[in-house]
């Protein structure tokens, strides 16, 4: 699994406030929802984006709300990826939980450039860009999460798991 | 090597001896808790996956504070759907309009969260019920809906920072000024995935109000949760309130901690978080040359009794200054109902403020007093981000209670004598 696409790039401390402000939520409806990405920091992201490009940020991306909304809208943009120093944890487990690669790599979050070709292998966790032609490693997912995702997300792995199956038949 | 508090509920949930920072587990769940927001789109998930039924009815809450009463055709469908899921699955804890209250205000005043507990909740202020002696953390809607078919979610268990708090505060301080002090001090990401422990002499100076505004603000700086020992104050407030037993876990004395920040609370002063990171404090007494248009006093950091007493208190007899537009929000309906007997409601009215039922409302700039490009407010409420109040060239200033009322009646910021 790869994506490829051009970078936008993005500071530290990026909340999900700005990825998706709160007045439009009063609808859970994913496409209606993503015409707002990222509509508070970067109000030409949603004309600008296609299939496949990536999300370069610093620190703590995904800080503030719980809102799942804020890497579902990322998601239904087209937006292949999200490459930052550090992911706030709700974010992150909100990513994993939904099927959102994100990947932390603080020195390819620091030098790729806003408008760089980037291709992502999921697989190995490498990171090109191709602009300028330099490689980068990131962490690879614990076999735990890997499990989530190869699964399609946590409710279907949460189903094959016997632990469910145990829950499941407890009476209520 | 010890456990943290923290790390002994979860390894009890767990149904485990011993775990370890790092370990990745699945642990039991007391409550699983969402809201009007949140809620939807966890319905959607559950129902797309097949469940047909919710593992205990009496672990599932669903409050409705966000948008309620619903400010709008899309807000009200959305009420509909926690309505109707709350009705089919025969949720024992459902607050609808008329019993709701903010969530994290909510939960602890009705006994529905206890000591010992481990919660999730599809709202990233769910940490408040550390105060309680419980692990709670913030969750999004995939893992509510996975929590509410299995009863069970995963975590990786948190290292923790250890606050050691000594002294007292002063009068014109509360919980609040303490945490924005942390988080000026350690920044929105210094407990980045890991838990803040509370301990010291200092924790029994502390009321309960001020405990779960403490927590409450846990994520501002990152955390998975923020938790507090269990004390007296704890069992007095759970005390005819609890629905079950509390159980008291406690850390164990070489417990390990990534490092122990000492706070001394003789020596906070008020403080505001300036725009737009709740890290960007300084004392209030440095701001006297903002004016501000806007005050906002509640929200589930800031809207319990001791916040309503704070503000009456200062206001009361008084006049808000001319140009300033003050927004009062008790926390639930039995607190607002506690300002209408004790006066409070007429004596904030006759300062010139206006009073709200419970809602999230203006905290996410959601409705309620939502801001114009260029306005300013000073904010009880947690967040301060670009837009959160409503334009993205407004300005969302974080205080205590204390400091917001007084500043209403000055037209500028300033702290309470």
């Amino acid at each position: 699994m790869y994506t490829q696409g051009k970078a936008f790039k993005y500071a530290d401390n990026v909340d999900t406030d700005v990825i998706i402000p709160a007045r439009y939520l009063n609808t859970p409806d994913a496409k209606e929802l993503s015409l707002h990405c990222m509509e508070d920091i970067d109000a030409d992201f949603v004309k600008r984006v296609s299939k496949g490009d990536v999300i370069v940020a610093g620190w703590n991306f995904g800080c503030g709300s719980s809102r799942e909304h804020a890497p579902l809208v990322i998601k239904t943009c087209g937006t292949g990826c999200v490459i930052a120093k550090s992911f706030a944890r709700i974010f992150y487990r909100n990513a994993i939980n939904i099927g959102l690669p994100i990947l932390e790599c603080e020195q390819a979050a620091a030098e790729i450039g806003a408008g760089d070709e980037v291709k992502v292998n999921f697989d190995t966790g490498e990171i090109k860009d191709l602009t300028t032609g330099k490689s980068y490693q990131a962490q690879p997912f614990p076999q735990f999460i890997q499990h989530i995702i190869t699964s399609g997300g946590l409710l279907n792995s949460l189903k094959e798991s016997s632990n469910m199956k145990e829950s499941y038949t407890k009476d209520v | 090597m010890g456990m943290t508090m923290t790390q002994k509920i979860l390894a009890a949930h767990a149904g485990l001896e011993k775990v370890e920072a790092g370990q990745l587990i699945s642990a039991k769940l007391d409550i699983v808790l969402g809201n009007d927001i949140t809620t939807p789109v966890a319905v959607r998930e559950f129902e797309k996956a097949g469940f047909d039924r919710v593992f205990d009815r009496d672990k599932v809450v669903i409050v409705l504070d966000h948008f309620v009463p619903n400010k709008d055709i899309k807000a009200a469908q959305q009420s509909k759907t926690c309505r109707e899921f709350a009705c089919t699955h025969c949720v024992s804890h459902f607050y609808d309009v008329g019993k709701m209250g903010i969530e994290h205000a909510l939960l602890p005043e009705q006994g529905i969260v206890t000591a010992g507990d481990c919660i999730i909740g599809a709202d990233s202020h769910t940490c408040t019920y550390g105060a309680l002696g419980a692990f709670s953390t913030g969750v999004g809607s995939t893992d509510m809906a996975a929590g509410m078919a299995a009863g069970t979610a995963w975590f990786k268990v948190p290292s923790a920072i250890r606050f050691n708090l000594t002294g007292q505060l002063a009068p014109n301080c509360s919980g609040k000024d303490v945490i924005l002090t942390i988080i000026g001090r350690i920044g929105v990401d210094g407990a980045l995935y890991k838990s803040m422990e509370f301990t010291g002499s200092g924790v029994r100076t502390l009321s309960m109000d001020d405990r779960l505004c403490i927590c409450n603000m846990a994520i501002e700086a990152g955390a998975k949760n923020g938790i507090f020992p269990v004390d007296a104050v704890t069992m007095a407030y759970l005390e005819g309130r609890s629905k079950r037993k509390p159980v008291v876990f406690a850390a164990d004395e070489d417990a390990a901690y990534e490092k122990v920040i000492e706070i001394n609370l003789s020596e906070i002063v008020p403080v505001v978080a300036k725009p737009h990171l709740p890290e960007n404090t300084c004392p209030a007494a440095a701001l006297h040359d903002i004016r501000i248009d806007q005050v906002v006093i509640g929200s589930c950091t800031n809207g319990r009794l001791e916040d309503m007493e704070a503000a009456w208190r200062i206001l009361n007899g008084k006049k808000i200054a001319d140009g300033v537009r003050c927004i009062i929000i008790p926390g639930t309906m039995q607190i607002l109902r506690e300002c209408v007997e004790r006066g409070w409601y007429t004596a904030f009215i006759d300062a010139g403020a206006v009073v709200s039922t419970p809602t999230c409302g203006p905290c996410l700039g959601g409705y309620m007093g939502v801001l114009a490009e260029g306005e300013r407010c000073i904010s009880t409420t947690n967040r301060n981000f670009v837009g959160r109040m409503g334009h993205t060239r407004s300005e969302v200033y974080l205080a205590s209670p204390q400091t917001a009322a007084a500043s209403a009646l000055a037209g500028y910021i300033c702290e309470a004598e």
